[in-house]
């Protein structure tokens, strides 16, 4: 995305900006995110930035967002995958009719406390062997990725169909529903307790990397650098979790809770939404797989195959069994997709799921993550998601016409992705 | 003579009908450096990626301190304590020096996390011994230089405790004053008692650097020579011509 540093600006705001050691590719993509939410804020007369809308815009990223983090792998190994919004819809159908019918039988009824959590470790698990198998025929087999999961984009799509005969399957299980979004909420005071241990844990994070630096003598940031990222951080927690907190439930939903229990509300009561169990899950979801792409072999052996594929091999790197496991992460992503994705809607649908795989590409390269290879990150390719769905539901709340809404996301996949090409012919990354 | 550190018998191997390495037998001894000369196409390349794992033999035997070794691929190689430094460098451009360096062999904390603070100040210690002006240990490999690249290449090589080192033309890409830096490396990795495979164009430098010479011609092995019995014209003769000197031909 755009540099947000101007390159005519003061020689000290450069080097200010060089002592904090912040990646100015991140600063551009929070920047360009921060232009389209203010934009899109005043073409709303204020509606776009309110803390209803920016609860829904959360819940409604997480289910590319968590499938572009895997994209970020498949991509950065010069692959591609565009099966995954097809692969989606066969793991949601297996969800929904082992919740609804295939589990269901004397020993467990309908409603079950188990029936949810077995649905979704069955569709995990569908989800991993299909990755694995499409991970297989393009390390062992050789065949090129690109028709691997072409293919697939027509098989799971219809496989998804004849699991279910076609028929939309629901309503889901309560519990799984809570993977959804809107009806699985922390509310007000577990949302705090979270934003808390989160700000803590990122801070002891910060510390002890400075630690380390110091205990190995290499160069460290300036005192005051430390601390305006660590400011920078915990306000970013905090305030993420005091917008979501501020989001209540609406009273009529109150009084009849209140009236189901036999109780009477009283006068002024609120209660906020707070943190959604799905944006929980993104979080943890982006958590791992930033220390998988950066602190574990198999992090670092993608990367080493996108960028050189042969010296990859010569250093005695696996890169067919590799291969497999990628794509097999890909297709456990998708899955966990699915559930949040199946939930959201309280139902399956035959549709679920479709063009996502477009919205999953176009999130982690919108997100800086380069086709030629090597070059990816996670974080960025959540931005990719949050900035797509925020234009989608945008334009929705502006009232311009569908047709419109994708010729304009559209066209800014293809200028993110020049302006990534001007960026790093000007930084040289 | 004691035994020989690697004994190349009877290899062979070929693509597609062409034979590339045709029934060649060579030798290398501890401390010694041994060159590998011939034409591009001579198969001398071929020869010696089977015995880094990045080619198969068809047929032949591989022998690491008297004892049959099973090459079948790069892992396999690393084993043995075979380094190799390619002709290509084999760097993944994208990540930073200490990452090529430990590519394959990162060292991982107990909860199985890479250690990139320990495996960088191994590289700054390695380097400082290498290539003492090299600085840029957190910019990828692509932002370096062609002897700034050959010095990551090299210590990949060396921090591993090779015994066998194969360098496929490391001074290809170098200027004057790095070429003689790789020279007394050479040097000094020898009197360490490594066996080395040299692959070169440069007669000169060969007669200069090698203990011996394996001359190649059309995957046909020529004739292995003790550079001081010969020439820098013999050498050349015998890459040109395929024929050994007469002087040596018995």
């Amino acid at each position: 995305m755009a540099d947000a540093t101007d390159a005519k600006a003061p020689t000290q705001r450069r080097n200010a900006l060089q002592s904090l050691e912040i990646d100015t590719r991140l600063l551009g993509m929070i920047g360009a995110f921060i232009v389209v939410a203010l934009v899109f804020n005043v073409l709303t007369e204020g509606r776009f930035l309110t803390p209803r809308n920016i609860f829904n815009l959360t819940i409604q990223t997480v289910s590319v967002a968590i499938m572009a983090t895997g994209m970020v792998f498949v991509i950065v190994t010069r692959h591609i995958d565009l099966s995954v919004g097809s692969l989606l819809a066969t793991c949601s159908a297996v969800m929904a009719m082992l919740q609804t019918s295939w589990l269901v039988g004397e020993a467990m009824p309908l409603g079950s406390a188990a029936l949810p959590w077995l649905a979704i470790v069955g569709g995990l698990v569908v989800g991993t062997l299909i990755g694995a198998f499409n991970g297989w025929l393009v390390g062992y087999l050789t065949i090129p990725a690109f028709i691997v999961t072409l293919g697939g984009l027509l098989v799971w799509r219809n496989v998804a169909w004849y699991l279910t005969t076609g028929q939309t399957i629901g309503p889901l299980d309560e519990t799984f529903q809570a993977f959804g979004g809107i009806s699985g909420t922390l509310g007000a005071q577990w949302s705090w307790i979270i934003g808390a241990v989160a700000t803590v844990i990122a801070l002891v994070g910060l510390f002890s990397a400075r630690r380390t630096k110091i205990t190995h003598e290499f160069s460290v940031k300036p005192v005051w650098a430390e601390a305006v990222v660590a400011i920078v951080v915990v306000v970013g927690i905090m305030g993420f979790v005091w917008v979501l907190n501020s989001y209540d439930l609406p009273e009529r939903v109150l009084a009849r809770e209140f009236q189901a229990a036999g109780q009477e509300m009283p006068e002024g009561y609120r209660e906020a939404y707070g943190l959604p169990i799905s944006v929980l899950l993104l979080i943890a979801v982006a958590i791992v797989m930033t220390v998988v792409a950066q602190r574990t072999r198999f992090g670092r052996y993608i990367f080493a195959t996108g960028g050189n594929p042969d010296a990859a091999e010569l250093s005695g790197i696996n890169t067919r069994l590799l291969t497999v496991k990628i794509f097999a992460l890909m297709g456990f992503l998708c899955a966990l997709s699915a559930v949040v994705a199946s939930a959201r809607l309280t139902f399956h649908s035959n549709d679920i799921g479709t063009l996502d795989e477009l919205r999953v590409i176009a999130a982690a390269v919108i997100g800086g993550t380069a086709l030629s290879g090597g070059i990816g990150t996670i974080y960025g390719a959540i931005l990719g998601a949050l900035i797509m769905q925020s234009l989608q539901s945008g334009m929705a709340m502006v009232g311009v016409d569908a047709p419109y809404q994708n010729i304009v996301v559209g066209s800014v996949l293809i200028l993110a992705v020049y302006v990534d090409i001007l960026y790093r012919r000007k930084t040289g990354a | 003579m004691s035994t020989p550190l690697v004994e190349l018998n009877d290899i062979s191997i070929s693509f597609g009908g062409i034979q590339a390495v045709d029934h060649v037998t060579v030798d290398l001894y501890p401390g010694e450096v041994v060159g590998l000369l011939g034409h591009n196409g001579a198969g001398k390349s071929t020869l010696i990626k089977c015995l880094s794992g990045a080619y198969q033999m068809d047929s032949g035997e591989i022998k690491i301190n008297g004892k049959t070794a099973t090459i079948n691929n790069p892992r396999d190689a690393r084993r043995y304590n075979i380094e190799t430094i390619y002709q290509t460098l084999a760097l993944a451009d994208n990540l930073d020096a200490t990452a090529n360096l430990f590519l394959g062999r990162e060292i991982v904390s107990p909860f199985g996390m890479v250690s990139d603070a320990t495996m960088e100040a191994e590289t700054r210690k390695i380097m400082s011994r290498l290539n003492p002006n090299f600085k840029k240990f957190s910019a990828p490999v692509s932002a370096l230089s062609g002897g700034q690249r050959q010095s990551v290449a090299i210590a990949r090589a060396v921090y591993f405790n090779a015994k066998i080192l194969i360098m496929d033309e490391p001074t290809a890409a170098l200027g004057p004053q790095e070429t003689r830096m790789v020279a007394e490396l050479i040097q000094e990795l020898k009197r360490q008692g490594l066996g080395i495979f040299l692959i070169d164009h440069d007669v000169h430098q060969v007669k200069n650097l090698c203990d011996r010479a394996a001359v190649m011609k059309n995957g046909q092995l020529v004739g292995v020579v003790k550079v001081d019995e010969v020439s820098e014209d013999d050498l050349l003769a015998m890459i040109i011509l395929g024929k050994k000197p007469e002087h040596l031909a018995a």
